[in-house]
Parts: structure tokens; sequence; C-alpha cells
């Protein structure tokens, strides 16, 4: 089942082209991961499905409902409100700047929103999310501050948050870009183990090494555009293009 | 003066204590909260408005407080005066009896608030654009709409990064109250400037200048105290 189908989108901010012609469709259980220069529009792809930027054309179907659609007259418009907001309950956002909620401790955090919007009560979402924060082994963090954490604990702290709401896809944006070289694995092993689990997952990410390792499908998006497409075996391997193997040269060198 | 008449002049300035406190009172009751709806309105979207609230902003903040006062004190007796007014206009001013007693209360009030709440609304405004942007979106990720976005993330955060600036503000009308003595209004420096010319002595003002540094002390400590409280995250 698809669980989510972009077709044809495109993002200009003002008269520059951030997104062309993008189009790919993530099945349930699929991990995507998305590789590129900086500056080649990753980031405002996730932005644009997660509904932070607004998309200046194309399709976007999230779980089987439309979110982004051509209408009878060509024009691009978005889902109703309410239908917007269903969609975004179906996908989980982890930042690079984590975005913790600082006067919030990490149990508070994660109980929010279930708590305001699914109006959850609150006894029982504090259960999921000491459930939860085990599972980050970070149960005995639930009454610390944002900022008396690491920034891998901040991390394993907003992927919990992301989860807390029953998420069907989790979308990273950068989860180690922000965080020292050795807290990166604790990160990478959390997504492994969701990854495991059957979890669908799109991941914006550097770490080449990773990408390789937990991804299904790799996206290779330069200046806007998808430059190349397919699975870990095949641009790592020879039958990629000549541009995904200049990118990923540069990689195997460091 | 004798040690007689100091306590005597003191038990009376101790009297008047109390108006001035009560337009220090009134006037934070009400200009905190029109100092955020004004901040708010003065980053609407809608320029009109926006324009608006920054016009207001700047003959408040550009003009002399003592004059807010006085202005506000004789407008309505001598609007009443002219004849040509919009009958709305007319209407309005006849509900107000300017012989009432309170009459003076509520027009001092009228300009310290409207006065503050420009000051007040400039603080919350500097300190709502210096929530990151991230703390929006984290919260737009959750599904959260915008009044719970405000209410429970941003407006907590803006509370912490105001209070230092929001004390000095509220110290500096301690002080201002002082002002309300131009439209003749009773309070401590209006009586201490009788108290000096009744025994041609300055010691009355040092003792209405104490009231003064003994209340801005009591809000210092309070103002640290609410810092240090709301440091329980960075």
């Amino acid at each position: 089942m698809a669980m989510l189908e972009v077709k044809n989108l495109s993002k200009s901010f003002g008269s520059t082209e951030v997104l062309k012609d993008i189009s790919f469709t993530v099945e349930k259980g699929e991990v995507w991961a998305i590789i590129g220069p900086s500056g080649s529009g990753k980031s405002t792809l996730l932005r644009c499905i997660n509904q932070l930027e607004k998309a200046s054309g194309g399709e976007i179907k999230v779980c089987g409902k439309d979110m982004l659609i051509k209408n009878e007259k060509g024009k691009t418009v978005y889902a109703p409100p309410s239908v917007l907001r269903d969609i975004r309950l179906n996908i989980g956002l982890v930042f690079q700047n984590f975005n913790l909620f600082p006067h919030m401790n990490v149990l508070r955090n994660i109980t929010e929103a279930p708590v305001r919007v699914l109006k959850k009560n609150r006894s029982e979402a504090e259960k999921t999310a000491m459930e939860l924060l085990g599972k980050m082994g970070l149960s005995d963090k639930a009454k610390a501050y944002p900022c008396e954490l690491s920034g891998g604990q901040q991390q394993r702290v907003s992927i919990a948050r992301a989860l807390a709401l029953n998420p069907e896809m989790l979308f990273f944006d950068e989860p180690t870009s922000a965080l020292d070289p050795e807290l990166t694995g604790e990160i990478l092993k959390v997504i492994k183990e969701l990854a495991a689990e059957g979890m669908t997952m799109v991941i914006v990410t550097h770490e080449m090494g990773f990408a390789r390792d937990v991804a299904d499908r790799i996206l290779f998006m330069e200046g806007g555009v998808i430059a190349d497409e397919g699975t870990p075996e095949k641009l790592f391997g020879e039958n990629a293009s000549e541009r995904t193997k200049q990118f990923l040269q540069r990689f195997k060198n460091n | 003066m004798s040690a007689e008449e100091i306590r005597k002049v003191f038990m009376i300035l101790l009297k008047y204590l109390v108006p001035t406190l009560k337009v220090f009172g009134f006037t934070l009751l009400y200009s905190i909260p029109l100092g955020m709806i004004v901040a708010l309105l003065k980053m609407c979207r809608v320029k009109l408005i926006s324009w608006i609230t920054n016009i207001y902003i700047l003959i408040m903040r550009g003009t002399p407080l003592m004059l807010q006062i006085i202005v506000a004190y004789y407008a309505v007796p001598m609007l009443k005066q002219s004849k040509n007014l919009p009958g709305f206009l007319n209407n309005m001013l006849s509900a107000v009896n300017i012989q009432d007693e309170s009459f003076m209360f509520n027009a001092v009030i009228v300009a310290f608030t409207l006065n503050y709440a420009a000051y007040f609304a400039e603080i919350f405004r500097g300190g709502i654009e210096s929530i990151p942007k991230g703390q929006y979106e984290a919260a737009a990720s959750l599904s959260m709409n915008k009044l719970q976005t405000f209410f429970h993330i941003i407006l907590p955060q803006v509370v912490k990064r105001v209070v230092p600036a929001s004390a000095n503000e509220i110290i500096t009308l301690v002080k201002d109250t002082s002002l309300a003595n131009v439209v003749a209004y009773a309070e401590i420096t209006m009586k201490a400037k009788q108290q000096m010319q009744n025994y041609s002595s300055l010691i009355p003002l040092f003792i209405a200048g104490l009231f003064y540094f003994v209340l801005a002390m009591i809000l210092t400590v309070i103002s640290a105290a609410v810092e240090k409280k709301l440091n329980y995250y960075k």
C-alpha cells in the first residue's frame, strides 16, 4: 500500500525554483533516504510534505488521502483544513535542531500533543510516554528539562515525541547533523530499530554509510530535481549515474 | 523640624501611599493585558492594523506622560464646551460626569494605562519575536492549532524573556505615579510638596523619596525572585 505519493511536485521561493517535478512513491514499511549536496532541496521537500512550506504545484497523497491536488481548472489546491490536520497526524517529524519545548520537562514534551490534540487523558498519555522513553533508553530522564540533556538524548526525546501521536510515517530532517560525531551512533541505532519494526520512514541525511545500510530506496537530489533514484545496491554500485558516483566518491574518500 | 513634626508628616504621607499604590496597581492591571493585545495587533499581517498600532505607540512614547495626563484630564470638560460635535460623541461625553469624585482618578488611570501599554507592547513584541521559528514548526508538526501553540508553547517562554525588561518598566511606574500631581491628584508627591511649604523644610520631600525608594527596593527583590523561579530551564 502506498503511504506517500508525490507527483510532479514543484516549489518556488519568489522566482527561485527549489523543487522541480519531483515524483516518488513510498510503500508501507519502506525506508527512504534522501541524499544530495546542501541546497539541493532535500529539506524543502520534507517540509512541503509536512505542510511547513506551501508547495507551488503538483500532487501529494498521504495514506490514500489527497493533500495537494490539481482541480478541474488545472490549479494546484490544498485539501480543506480538517483533512490537512488529519494528514498531518499521519506523519511524525524529527528536526535537525530537535526543537524540544525548553520550558517543559521530557515527559511533558512528549505528552503535550497527545493530551491537547488527541484529547487523551494525562495518565494514559504518560504511560505511553514512559514506554517510549524506555524504548529510547531514557526512562530515568522523564523529569529532566531539555537543557539538562545531551544532543543525542534531546534527539531521542524528539523521536519519542513524534511517535507519541502514533503516526503512520516518520520523517527525519538531517537528524544527526547538529550532533557531535560520537553521538550520531545512538540516533542511527534508534532509527535502525524503528526500521526493523516496520516503521515507514523518510530520512534526509548526510550519513552515506547509514543510508546504504538502512534504506530500502535512496533518492539523490541535486538542484531541486531527482538526479538519481534506486536501491542502495544500485546507487552505491556500478550502475549509478556518473554524477551520483562523483558525489559519493567524496564521502568514500573521507 | 522636630521629631514630632517629622512623625506627623510621615503619617500623612503614609496615608497618601494608598492613592499612589492605587494608580500603580490599576495601571498594571490594565496596561499589561492591553500591552499584550497591542503587541499582537502590531504584528498583525493586515497592514492597516499594524500601521495604526504603530502610530499609537509612536505618540505614546514620543510625548511626555505628564502632557498625556493633562490632556486626559481636561479633554472631556473642554470638548463638552464645544458646540458642533457629532451626536454620538456628544452622547458619550454627556455620560461622563466631571463633577464625580472618581473622574480625576479615572482620567489619570486612562493616561497611565495608554502610555504604559505602549511600552509593554514593545517589550512583549520583542519577546514574542525572539522565540525561534522552530518552536512554531515543532508545534505545527504535532498538529497543535494556533491558539494551543500560542498559549502553551510560545507565551510561557515569552514570559521568562520579558520579566527583566518588564520589571524595569514596573519600577519606573512606581516613580511615575508622582506625575499625577500635575492635575492635583492627591498622592505622596503632592502632599510632600504641601508639607514642604507648611514647614518651610525639605524634609517632607526626603520622606516622600524614601517611600518611593522602599517601593522600588521591594519590586527589585520581587523581580529577582521571579527571575530565579523562572530559571528552571535555559
